[in-house]
């Protein structure tokens, strides 16, 4: 039987700067189950941003129903859409959004001092974060003294700390080079698939929607296609075959 | 969020920009430091005027001539109602310890070829125990000389470095005053100055019987006097005693009841209170003036704050992303806020401190440094920052998450 995390009916999304009216959104229906890993393709400016916005309750429907884990998103207080942020999602973005002038390990931690969480177990589970996301070693560094790859991996270390029911990326792979990017896949690939992670990544590139198990397509504020991807490809596996680069 | 997470969350926003935050902090560290300085004047200022006129002793009244309906005056317009006779008559009272009357003039005194003009002052033998003068040299003349009207004088201080050469011993020395021949039988101890710069050492003292025939022209009331010196024989008994030199003079003088005191009688504790409500509003002056820079100080904090919150968009941004409701943003920025004031308000009290030492070192100006000033410094700094740091705080916390996030 399926657990819906996210149900989303009807949903719209209306920007009005000025007089005109910019339909983002017109009507959304999409329902995502516990554990699994979505990819969401469309064209520039065709809402992926606007969705991910409202699916990671950083932005509300203009009109439509959203329930997250059955409960009513639209319904909630500021601080309660805060506090389903800091424990039920985790966001990853194009651009890393790290904290500058903070070294990696506090940045990961940053999601559960919100939480309230005491600061030695607050500690010892950034560092053991970032050692599961491959950056043992790096835990002083700061965000400029760390490759976009290695950024990257401490956004995911911050997306994961505090154990979400779910992952939104936004272009993850956006600002990386080929062969990080499948290193970043292949992470979210093994978290998916060791936890049982709900992963939902938006992308441009058709190569990363391969690395997941279904596809959502989205023009002009709309899905036009969602079904399975038949076999969807291991970025492990790729990884391992492709050969070392030279520097 | 906990109050030490949130205060580890913003004293890392501070030192992310050390400098701006140390430039933010002057504002109100030198706002502080003026309170405190300008505090410490005025109280010092206003303690060394209130002991100097308590050392002048707190059981003294002046008794001293008043307009009024039918008072006679003399040529220059002064009021001459009080006698030598009214003054013994005070000293009769069985709560007065002593009396001395004044009347003084003008006179040119000389020793040898040497002349000095100055104050010549007549009085009688009490004013001695009422000021409570250790003589330098000599002594002060008896009620004997009084009486006799003797051609004796005692010198203050200037009077003789004056008159006389550097080391001569002026006891028994025969100087004039104004062509008349007079012993010098003592030296005043020096007073120091008095209030308006005069000098309360260029003065010499004779008899006030002597004065009154030799020096003073013929009044128009014979044995007038230019005040009474009266002292009780103790603070609590002042009242009294200046009911009854009321009672007393209104009967010499004939007053009707329907009449009113041709003199008024002046109390030091009087005195004292006008002092100290004039060195008070002078302490009330300076601070406000202090306080004004600490308000611009204050202003300062707001405007890097605006700056910052601006700056830090994309921070509160991602901090709103990963779960900071907008109270934990309202409280990290008016954490910082207040850190600024009361860390830059510990830093002045201490500047404060140093510098009206520094002043009392230098200006040879007492200070006195006051708790409460200090207190008060901090409490209003601590204010400052929280009134001044509330509203980039809000604008901070008002924030949308998503326009957080992509500003550049
Ligand atoms: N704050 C806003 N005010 C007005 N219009 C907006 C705003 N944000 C987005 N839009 C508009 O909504 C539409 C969808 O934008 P969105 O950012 O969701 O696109 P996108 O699919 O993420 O594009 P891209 O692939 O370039 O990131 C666009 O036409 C955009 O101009
Ligand atoms: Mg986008």
């Amino acid at each position: 039987m399926a657990h819906p995390v996210i149900q989303l009916k009807g949903v719209t999304r209306v920007y009005s700067p000025g007089s005109n009216q910019v339909w983002a959104l017109r009507g959304i229906n999409l329902e995502i189950n516990r554990g699994e890993m979505v990819a969401i393709m469309g064209a520039s400016g065709s809402g992926k941003s606007t969705l991910m916005h409202i699916l990671g309750c950083l932005d509300r429907p203009s009109s439509g129903q959203y329930l997250f884990a059955n409960q009513d998103v639209t319904r909630m207080t500021p601080d309660r859409l805060a506090r389903v942020r800091n424990r039920e999602i985790g966001f990853i973005f194009q651009s890393f959004n790290l904290l500058s002038h903070t070294p990696a390990w506090e940045n990961v931690c940053l999601p559960m001092i919100y939480a309230g969480i005491p600061r030695p177990v607050m500690i010892r589970k950034a560092m053991a974060m970032l050692a599961r996301v491959g950056l043992k070693g790096r835990e002083e560094h700061l965000p400029n003294q760390l490759s976009g790859g290695q950024q990257q991996r401490v956004a995911i270390a911050r997306a994961l700390v505090n154990e979400p029911s779910i992952i939104l990326a936004d272009e993850p792979t956006g600002a990386l080079d080929t062969r990080t990017s499948i290193e970043i896949m292949a992470l979210l690939q093994q978290l998916h698939q060791e936890k049982g992670l709900t992963i939902v990544i938006v992308t441009h590139e058709p190569d990363i929607a391969a690395y997941c198990e279904r596809l959502v397509r989205i023009r002009d504020g709309q899905i036009i296609e969602d079904r399975p991807v038949p076999e969807p490809r291991l970025a492990a596996r790729e990884l391992a075959a492709l050969p070392v680069e030279e520097d | 969020m906990d109050l030490y997470a949130a205060l580890t969350v913003a004293w890392r926003g501070l030192l992310a920009n050390k400098m701006r935050s140390i430039l933010t902090m002057l504002g109100i560290i030198i706002g502080v430091a003026a309170v405190i300085i300008m505090i410490s004047i005025g109280q010092g200022a206003s303690a060394q005027v209130t002991s100097r006129i308590a050392s002048m002793g707190s059981n003294l009244l002046m008794v001293m001539p008043a307009a009024s309906f039918g008072a006679v005056r003399g040529a220059g317009g002064q009021v001459n109602s009080l006698t030598l006779d009214d003054a013994r008559a005070i000293g009769e009272l069985p709560l007065v310890q002593n009396v001395a009357p004044e009347a003084r003039s003008q006179v040119t005194a000389s020793f040898g070829s040497r002349t000095w003009t100055t104050t010549v002052n007549g009085t009688t033998a009490g004013l001695q125990a009422i000021k409570g003068w250790q003589m330098t040299a000599g002594a002060f003349f008896s009620n004997d000389d009084v009486d006799r009207a003797a051609l004796v004088a005692v010198l203050g201080p200037t009077v003789v470095a004056n008159l006389f050469p550097s080391g001569f011993n002026p006891i028994g020395a025969s100087i004039t005053l104004n062509n008349l021949q007079f012993t010098v039988i003592g030296v005043l101890p020096s007073q120091g100055g008095g209030f308006g710069g005069a000098d309360q050492d260029d003065v010499i003292y004779i008899p006030i019987t002597t004065a009154q025939r030799r020096f003073l022209g013929q009044g128009v009331v014979p044995n007038s006097v230019r005040m009474i010196n009266v002292q009780a024989q103790d603070t609590t008994s002042l009242t009294a005693v200046q009911e009854e030199i009321t009672s007393l003079l209104r009967q010499r003088h004939h007053l009707g009841a329907n009449q009113d005191d041709d003199f008024r009688i002046q109390n030091m504790t009087a005195v004292l209170d006008t002092v100290a409500a004039a060195t008070g509003s002078m302490t009330l002056l300076l601070a406000g003036i202090a306080a004004v820079s600490l308000l611009v100080g204050g202003i300062g904090i707001m405007n890097i704050m605006l700056v910052s919150v601006t700056e830090r968009t994309r921070e509160i941004g991602i901090r709103m992303a990963v779960g900071a409701t907008r109270g934990a943003i309202l409280t990290q920025f008016l954490v910082e806020a207040m850190i600024l004031s009361l860390v830059g308000g510990l830093i002045g009290v201490a500047g404060g401190i140093i510098g009206s030492k520094v002043v009392a070192m230098l200006a040879k100006w007492p200070t006195v440094l006051n708790p409460m000033a200090i207190l008060l410094a901090m409490g209003f700094a601590a204010l400052v920052g929280i009134f001044f740091g509330y509203y980039p705080a809000r604008k901070a916390a008002n924030a949308d998450p998503i326009e957080a996030l992509r500003f550049e």
